[in-house]
């Protein structure tokens, strides 16, 4: 514990030091077909950077401090640490079997690791490399959330259909809570008074108050000329100030912006083909969509609730992360 | 026989002794900096039992590029075996495996003869699922398997325990049996999934409202591929069909498939033959003269379609036609279930996890039986009940679906009992396509692309408006 801080804090001068000049953020685009991340410029909306990473990229976080950029790499069976700034390879995380999403603990460390493949929840410290605790829970898990509090992390499992509350103090599941079909990604609110748990199968979005471990409400999508059984949520994006909520659709090409205090969905954006994961830029003013079919992102202009642009990323785009 | 029986061993190496695994941590661990001064302090929990010693485990497994080791598939198929252990009090469902044993002739590839749990082991995947759900919900789901070859003996075991207070019994026997079972048990708190008969007059005209079909009809495989056909602008199709009698009728399913979606059948020619030893020394010799002199002569064509359900000599056309055309239908390109190489989905969890438990590839019968238990697991962590008027009422509602690997929800259809689903089209190796192909429209669902819709159904045992 002791020399897990030690670093932090160097970690964190290190970044002081470097944040000087104000530079644009950064959005990196894992290429799960395409064994690369795509590297985009949020000013100039230009590709910059293609790097080239382990097989089967799927999640993709940045470290606290935004220093790192981690990557699962899920048919080499770990996590890619990268430099976020030189892109050069920093070190290799241990990740157990198949890791395909993740989330960082609030404080910053450790990691928790959805093992698709083993029905395991992988807890390991960035810092020493070292796995701290494996967390059984459903088959196939996948989305994974972090109550911004730090007490829970929730997995969601693909087949048993449930979200599993962990508490990060003991490493053990204190809650299970049934959605719909095909779960996929689970996200807090700020201030994490709510849970929004996507049902890809299921066509709908759950919302979990987190502290009465209960769903409130269910979203459901209806978009006309789009089949029902093409409209299935996966990516969800809440805005910093919980007004908003954008749900990716897969193959409906379409995001749904969601009023997070009625949860009535207030407008559908079309994007590119199959759109599963979302990122907003720090300042909230842009967000991106991937589009696995169609090789590309997409880019929102959040405030106006636009499509502006896309850009054409690697095969079959999966997650993004965007850096300041 | 049951399942949960002879629960495997776990190995000496992962004996629940804390200071050994951590040593064999260490000797494995590259990336481990310090040293391990404290003893780990988050301590795998309790709620699953499989976590003994796990969190030791050495950590980055070999990447996906060779296939894992046995060891570490022990492992894992121990850590999920061990998530689906029932827990105490849990409320038991159980589920009937139903099998008629017949004799059929060998298949011309050694590749394609079925394991003797062809669907068992399906069955015992959907079972472990089902309890990794039911671990949660206090349920647990128990399976038995009855074999037999004489359908009257089957019948007689499934009233025995229909009445002994079994409710779902999964088929995988000819239509004529499973219209037995169906009778015989029609006035009992009991659903057949028919998981094994492609009949499609078991949806149609010989429908019976307790059974619900996981086996696709022939008329949804025969749509699924004439769909292919016409994306590909493949119109002109030469048919050769088979002696037996489910030749004949998967012939007819294409017949009606080919006028449906716009494709003409040039000519139809029979193909008989002797199915004798499927092995002789240097067969190939003479094969590769039958089968050119047999197809030669045929009406211009884009493709050869092949009807030779039993597999008795389809197989031998590809490469050997007399002219160079694509081979589909049970041959060639066929449309399927399932495919041991689809991944898509998310299926290659779930076909590693079948790998585990069965030491083999997943078949379409495996798949067809996987659903059916999974349907019943389903219903029951939706309805939070064990009971068999329940559960049944349950998987009739317009809210039941099932995920099940293909990229959407699968519903039973409300007018006949078949569960829709879409079709892979596959060759040896790799899934070539999934269908419905995009463009095949339906004001409900595109699924109700293939087969026999609403509209044209002769089916009257269903309450259909």
């Amino acid at each position: 514990m002791k020399t897990r801080s030690f670093v932090l804090a160097l970690a964190s001068t290190a970044l002081l030091a470097a944040a000087s000049p104000a530079l644009a953020a950064t959005a990196f685009v894992s290429n799960e077909k395409d064994n690369t991340v795509t590297v985009i410029d949020m000013e100039k909306l230009e590709v910059t950077k293609t790097i080239k990473v382990g097989q089967r990229p799927r999640g993709i976080i940045l470290t606290k401090d935004h220093k790192w950029l981690l990557v699962c790499t899920s048919d080499d069976n770990r996590i890619e640490v990268y430099d976020a700034k030189t892109y050069e390879k920093v070190k290799i995380l241990p990740s157990g079997p198949d890791p395909e999403l993740f989330v960082l603990h609030p404080s910053g460390n450790p990691l928790y690791i959805a093992n698709e493949d083993d029905n395991i929840v992988t807890v390991v410290d960035i810092e020493t490399g070292k796995v701290l605790a494996e967390v059984p829970v459903g088959v196939e898990p996948e989305g994974m959330g972090a109550s911004p509090d730090g007490k829970y992390i929730v997995n969601t499992s693909e087949t048993t259909n449930m979200a599993h509350f962990i508490d990060t103090k003991t490493n053990e599941t204190i809650e299970n809570i049934l959605v719909d079909s095909r779960p996929r990604v689970a996200e807090f609110n700020t201030d994490g008074t709510q849970l929004w748990v996507s049902a890809e199968i299921g066509g709908t979005v759950s919302i979990i108050d987190p502290a009465a471990k209960k769903i409130i409400h269910k979203v459901t999508f209806e978009i006309p000329g789009v089949s029902k059984d093409a409209i299935q949520p996966v990516g969800v994006r809440i805005t910093q100030d919980g007004s908003k909520a954008f749900v990716a659709l897969g193959p409906a090409n379409r995001v749904a912006v969601v009023d997070a205090k009625t949860f009535a969905v207030e407008k559908y954006l079309l994007v590119g083909q199959r759109v599963w994961n979302l990122g907003f830029t720090p300042d909230q003013k842009l967000m991106v969509t991937t589009n696995g079919t169609s090789n590309d992102v997409s880019i929102v202009d959040v405030a106006n609730l636009k499509v502006i642009k896309s850009i054409p990323t690697g095969r079959y785009p999966w997650g993004v992360v965007i850096a300041p | 026989m049951g399942f949960g029986t002879g629960a495997p061993r776990r190995p000496m190496s992962f004996a629940p002794l804390f200071g050994v695994a951590a040593l064999l941590s260490f000797s494995t661990l590259a990336l481990a900096q310090d040293a391990p001064a404290e003893p780990k302090a988050e301590q795998p929990p309790a709620t699953a039992p499989a976590a003994t010693g796990e969190a030791e485990r050495a950590a980055t497994p070999a990447p996906s590029n060779v296939a894992p080791s046995e060891a570490d598939e022990e492992k894992a198929a121990e850590r999920e075996r061990a998530a689906a252990k029932p827990v105490a009090g849990a409320e038991k469902i159980g589920i009937v495996l139903l099998r008629e044993l017949h004799e059929r002739p060998p298949p011309l590839s050694l590749l394609d003869i079925p394991p003797a749990d062809d669907g068992i082991a399906g069955a015992k995947l959907a079972i472990q699922d089902n309890n990794t759900t039911g671990r949660f919900m206090k349920q647990e789901f128990v399976l038995d398997v009855v074999e037999n070859d004489k359908p009257d003996a089957l019948v007689a075991e499934a009233v025995k325990r229909a009445d002994a207070g079994q409710g779902f019994f999964v088929v995988d026997a000819p239509a004529k049996t499973v219209l037995a079972l169906a009778d015989a048990l029609k006035d009992k708190d009991a659903v057949v999934f028919n998981a094994g008969a492609p009949d499609d007059d078991l949806r149609e005209e010989n429908c019976r409202v307790n059974v619900k079909h996981t086996s696709p009809a022939r008329s949804m495989m025969a749509d699924a591929l004439a769909q292919y056909m016409a994306w590909k602008r493949w119109a002109k199709w030469f048919l050769i069909v088979g002696p037996q009698p489910e030749d004949k009728l998967f012939a007819e399913a294409l017949k009606r498939a080919a006028k449906r979606f716009g494709a003409r059948i040039v000519e139809e020619r029979e193909f008989t033959y002797e199915p004798g030893g499927r092995r002789t020394d240097g067969g190939f010799e003479q094969v590769q003269q039958q089968i050119p002199s047999f197809t030669q002569k045929a009406p211009e064509h884009d493709i050869q379609v092949v009807a030779d359900e039993g597999g008795l000599f389809g197989e031998y056309f590809p490469y050997r036609t007399w002219d160079a055309k694509p081979v589909v239908g049970t041959a060639g390109l066929y449309p399927t279930s399932w495919h041991p190489a689809m991944e898509q989905w998310g299926a290659t969890q779930f076909q590693n996890r079948f790998k585990r438990l069965a030491k083999r590839t997943m078949r379409p019968l495996d798949y067809n039986v996987w659903t059916a238990v999974r349907a019943v697991g389903e219903a029951a962590t939706r309805k939070k009940s064990s009971s068999v008027k329940d559960l049944i009422a349950y998987m009739r509602a317009p809210e039941f679906e099932l995920a099940a690997f293909k990229g959407q929800k699968l519903t039973f259809r409300a007018w006949n009992g078949q569960l829709r689903q879409p079709i892979l089209l596959a060759t040896a190796k790799l899934p070539v396509t999934v269908s419905p192909q995009p463009g095949f429209l339906h004001q409900l669902t595109e699924l109700d692309t293939l087969g026999i819709d609403k509209p044209e159904t002769k089916c009257k045992a269903f309450d259909n408006k």
